[in-house]
């Protein structure tokens, strides 16, 4: 007999306390969550990175529906629950909907503190909690809102400030205390941060007590205590959070503060438990997602009986998530009698480094401009370790305690096993190096595919790097998933999300923002950019013809001797005589020397001299041809086998649906060329399972198939869903062809993006979500507006004509005159 | 030492910052590239590699790489960049009231 366990709250804790349950005991709880918010579960440390722009909301979802679905749970989502019956062990939620438990969860987080001034409640005034919050920030950044005010300056203000300026608004922070950050970081530090900050351009007032907030019916500005008035668009109540223990109040249980609970989270009802920022333990109550998460381990254990040591209080590191600046602290740095310090400064180099020191033993850590040793200095604040021996040399960190070499790995190398190096998974050094080993993992990418360490705030890649690197030796290629070239340390994903979040749209403008080092860039590094440029603004940016490789400048593949090939479009294969005399016209004509078919079902002409090609393009204009773009990192061909139409075992009309594809999808470019198949039947004559994207037709409708390959690697297709209909299938297509068009790396064919990014996500973003699949969809429609013209006409039209003729001809005796 | 024997073979304008164009003559054909700051280049449109058109290729800086093979050739002095070896043919290059005139003096004495 399942039991039944009822969630309230579907934050970041409870959904970590339903992976653990899940793994440890996969069908031991009927399992219902309610949430108020009409989402899924997602990670509230990234929406800094979302309001920055850096990151997109379904990159921060942690399980979305299909998540659910899977594994059987009920979440019902926009539910509060309003009552709790514990005699009946009954929930109630907002409009009567109710539902019986053994086992309650209860994880209802905290609420923004709301500072007690008049005007507080005006339409403007925003705290900085969830994705509305974030998705109203953006909206007001967007209408062109120019002054946002942040009151607070704490870990969260000085994100939602950071990201703020990055939409583009002038940035205001007042803070009460003398200096920022003040529970994380000791003065000097504060300084620093605020002295950098300034450096961005966001205005910092400390020592700022805000008296009022004014405005009639839409905030107009801020009024503090010393009559300072300043005009805000915005204002950001970021000023801290309460345990939002309400639920827990009315049910009767202890509370506090937040709801108490025991070291095994246990409240004061045995058949209830808590986790997260609603409880409280031993005084203490949190805030951060390392001590939540060690919560949630707990509390699966228990709901599972399996036996734990119980939660303890322990010290806890903080890292401010803006993009460039580096900043860490860690555990208890107060200044006291009884404590030492030991400091390490260097202004120039915006360097600061400062310990705490109790008894021989550190118990706080500042770092400021480099926070390599930062997980170091915290294994020891935890493990308490005497560090009299190596008092010396402490400061610079394991690179010289003990005199180690100077090995950029040294650091991590120096770590004990149960080091934790993810604080947001919470994630131990050997579990990352045994999995490394164990899965012969080579990149980033698979680590955090495969033990999620760094896939979260991604504050700990440093040292997941170094561990790759010192556990594979020279097997670690960083370099091969990392720059996009000599010109810039940044990678393609990197360069991608700048070019979102900082709103990048010309080349010049982005190296000159993205600090490239070398003027105007590399053979490399241009087409990608232009690829970037063109999918991600559409109808705005202008494609610079000079970083286009030569067989996308001139609409033809250069061959071995400088002569082009010129292929025709033949839609899903299908030809005419018409077509096919066209072409054996233009043959003779321009004395083309070799006539070909070729692998995706059309015919190439090659060995054609360029000067000839925008008239060979005229003539099959005026068969009504039109490019192939046989040459592009675009839609190439869509194979068709002949389907219902001819085959006596069609099932579909395979060369009707791979034509609508192909007539719907030509032109668009791609990060990698495309090349699409449909078969008609299983027995898949047009070979659909080893293309970029292939259909395979059955009775019962269309197979969609992705990421095949059969060139350098040879791979057979994932299956990423059935469809019912060609309308169905068609739009499933198209929504991946743009997830890859927006995600995918310059060169990097399908199944490699594939591979990087994971089928399950794909498959949540284009197959399961729907709404998500319709935006895709639209956005690719609205992108091939600009993209959707024979180049071949313009250019037999006079477009770029200077490409097709010589600046001038000498002859030798001319010359030699 | 002759003089040069410079021609004039465009205008400055016919050439697009960061592009090339090229010059027939009865021994072959040169490459003349226009740098994104404005200096012109000419050489022989042949790379060492495999004789690949160097016009045809992506101009960066004071470099053209080879369309066939991504053959990295620098535009003044012809030598090809590292890890590669080779050199091509220069031509001598001034700029003068807006036209681009190339010495084919050199080119001439080896022909002969």
């Amino acid at each position: 007999m399942k039991q039944k366990l009822v969630v309230v709250g579907n934050g970041m804790a409870p959904g970590r306390v339903l992976e653990r349950l899940l793994e440890a005991d996969p069908d031991g709880f009927e399992i219902t969550i309610f949430n108020a918010e009409k989402r899924v579960n997602y990670d509230r440390i990234m929406l800094s990175p979302v309001l920055s722009g850096e990151k997109k909301f379904e990159e921060i979802v942690i399980h979305g529906d299909a998540w659910y679905e899977q594994h059987a749970i009920a979440l019902i989502k926009g539910r509060k629950v309003i009552a709790i019956d514990r005699e009946a062990k009954r929930v109630t939620a907002e409009g009567g909907m109710t539902a019986n438990y053994d086992k309650l969860l209860i994880a209802t987080g905290s609420v923004p503190f709301i500072i007690p001034v008049p005007g507080n409640d005006l339409p403007g005034v925003l705290t900085y909690r969830d994705l509305d919050d974030v998705h109203a920030m953006m909206v007001a950044a967007d209408q062109g809102k120019k002054n946002a005010v942040v009151i607070g300056g704490g870990l969260l203000g000085l994100e939602a400030a950071a990201g703020l300026k990055a939409q583009g608004m002038d940035v205001t922070v007042l803070h009460l205390m003398e200096t920022l950050m003040e529970r994380q970081l000791d003065k000097t530090g504060g300084h620093l941060l605020q002295r950098e900050l300034e450096r961005r351009g966001i205005r910092v007032i400390t020592k700022a007590n805000t008296r009022e907030i004014l405005g009639e019916d839409h905030v107009t500005g801020v009024r503090l205590e010393d009559d300072t008035t300043m005009p805000a668009d915005l204002v950001i109540m970021a000023v801290g959070i309460r345990p939002n223990s309400e639920l827990g109040k009315q049910a009767g249980l202890k509370v506090n503060r937040g709801i108490l609970v025991d070291d095994k989270l246990h409240t004061s009802d045995p058949d209830i438990l808590a986790v997260g920022e609603c409880v409280e333990f031993e005084n203490n109550v949190y805030g951060l997602v390392a001590p939540l998460y060690e919560m949630a381990n707990i509390a699966a254990s228990e709901l599972t009986g399996a036996e734990t040591e119980g939660f303890r209080h322990s010290a806890l590191a903080t890292k401010l998530k803006v993009t460039g600046i580096d900043l860490y602290s860690a555990g208890d740095f107060t200044e006291g009698e009884d404590r030492e310090e030991i400091v390490l400064r260097d202004a120039m180099a915006g360097l600061y480094k400062r310990l705490v020191i109790k008894d021989d033993k550190i118990i706080g850590a500042v770092l400021y401009g480099d926070t390599a040793d930062g997980a170091w200095f915290f294994q020891h604040i935890k493990n308490q370790t005497d560090i009299s021996d190596m008092r010396d040399t402490l400061i610079f960190g394991p690179a010289f305690a003990g005199g180690a070499p100077l090995d950029p790995t040294a650091a991590v190398a120096a770590l004990p096993d149960d080091a934790e190096i993810c604080g947001c998974n919470g994630i131990c050094k050997s579990k990352i190096v045994d999995t490394i080993t164990k899965k012969e993992l080579t990149s980033l990418d698979d680590v955090r595919a495969h033990t999620k360490a760094s896939a979260s705030c991604g504050s700990c890649t440093g040292l997941v790097e170094q561990l790759l690197a010192l556990t594979l030796g020279d097997g670690y290629d960083p370099s091969a998933v990392q720059p996009m070239c000599g010109c810039t340390d940044l990678g393609h994903g990197d360069v991608r999300r700048f070019i979102v979040a900082k709103k990048l749209k010309t080349i010049p403008d982005l190296m000159q923002e993205l600090e490239w080092n070398s003027s105007g860039g590399c053979a490399k590094c241009r087409p990608a950019l232009n690829y970037y440029m063109v999918s991600t603004w559409p109808g705005e940016y202008t494609d610079d013809y000079q970083s286009r490789y030569i067989n996308e400048r001139v609409h033809a593949n250069i061959q071995k001797d400088g002569t082009y090939s010129v292929v025709p479009r033949m839609w899903g294969g299908v030809t005419s005589a018409k077509e096919l005399r066209a072409i054996a016209d233009v043959v003779e004509k321009f004395d083309i020397p070799s006539v070909k078919c070729t692998g995706g079902q059309r015919i190439d002409m090659l060995g054609v001299k360029k000067e000839d090609l925008p008239a060979v393009w005229a003539d099959l204009n005026d068969a009504g041809m039109v490019s192939g773009h046989a040459y592009a990192k675009g839609l190439r061909t869509v194979k068709t086998c002949v389907g219902t139409d001819w085959c006596r075992f069609g099932t579909q009309d395979s060369t009707g649906l791979g034509i609508r594809i192909e007539k719907f999808m030509w032109g668009s470019w791609t990060p990698a060329k495309v090349k699409m198949s449909v078969s008609g039947f299983p027995l898949n004559c047009a070979e659909a399972t080893c293309k970029d994207v292939g259909v395979v037709c059955v009775d019962s409708g269309y197979e969609i198939h992705f990421a095949g390959a059969a060139g350098l690697d040879i791979k057979g297709t994932e299956v990423l869903c059935h469809a019912d209909s060609e309308d169905e299938t068609l739009q499933i297509i198209v929504a991946l062809v743009q997830l890859y068009r927006e995600q995918g790396h310059y060169l990097e064919r399908i199944y490699k993006w594939t591979r990087r990014v994971g089928i399950d996500e794909i498959k949540a973003a284009v197959v399961e979500d729907l709404e998500q699949r319709k935006a895709l969809f639209e956005r690719f429609v609205y992108s091939q507006k600009f993209s959707q013209s024979d180049p071949w006409s313009a250019r037999a039209s006079g477009r770029d004509a200077f490409e097709f003729h010589p600046m001038s001809t000498i002859s030798f005796s001319e010359a030699a005159e | 030492m002759t003089s040069g024997m410079w021609k004039d073979v465009g205008s400055i304008d016919d050439i697009s910052a960061q592009g090339a164009r090229v010059v027939k003559t009865s021994f072959g054909r040169i490459a003349v590239f226009k740098s994104l700051d404005g200096q012109v280049y000419a050489i022989e449109d042949k790379c060492p590699h495999l004789g690949g058109p160097l016009s045809q290729g992506i101009v960066h800086g004071a470099r053209v790489t080879c369309p066939l093979h991504n053959w990295v050739i620098d535009l003044s002095s012809g030598g090809v960049v590292g890890p590669d070896e080779g050199c091509v043919n220069r031509f001598p290059v001034k700029v003068e009231g807006g036209r681009i005139l190339l010495d084919f003096s050199v080119r001439i004495e080896k022909a002969a």
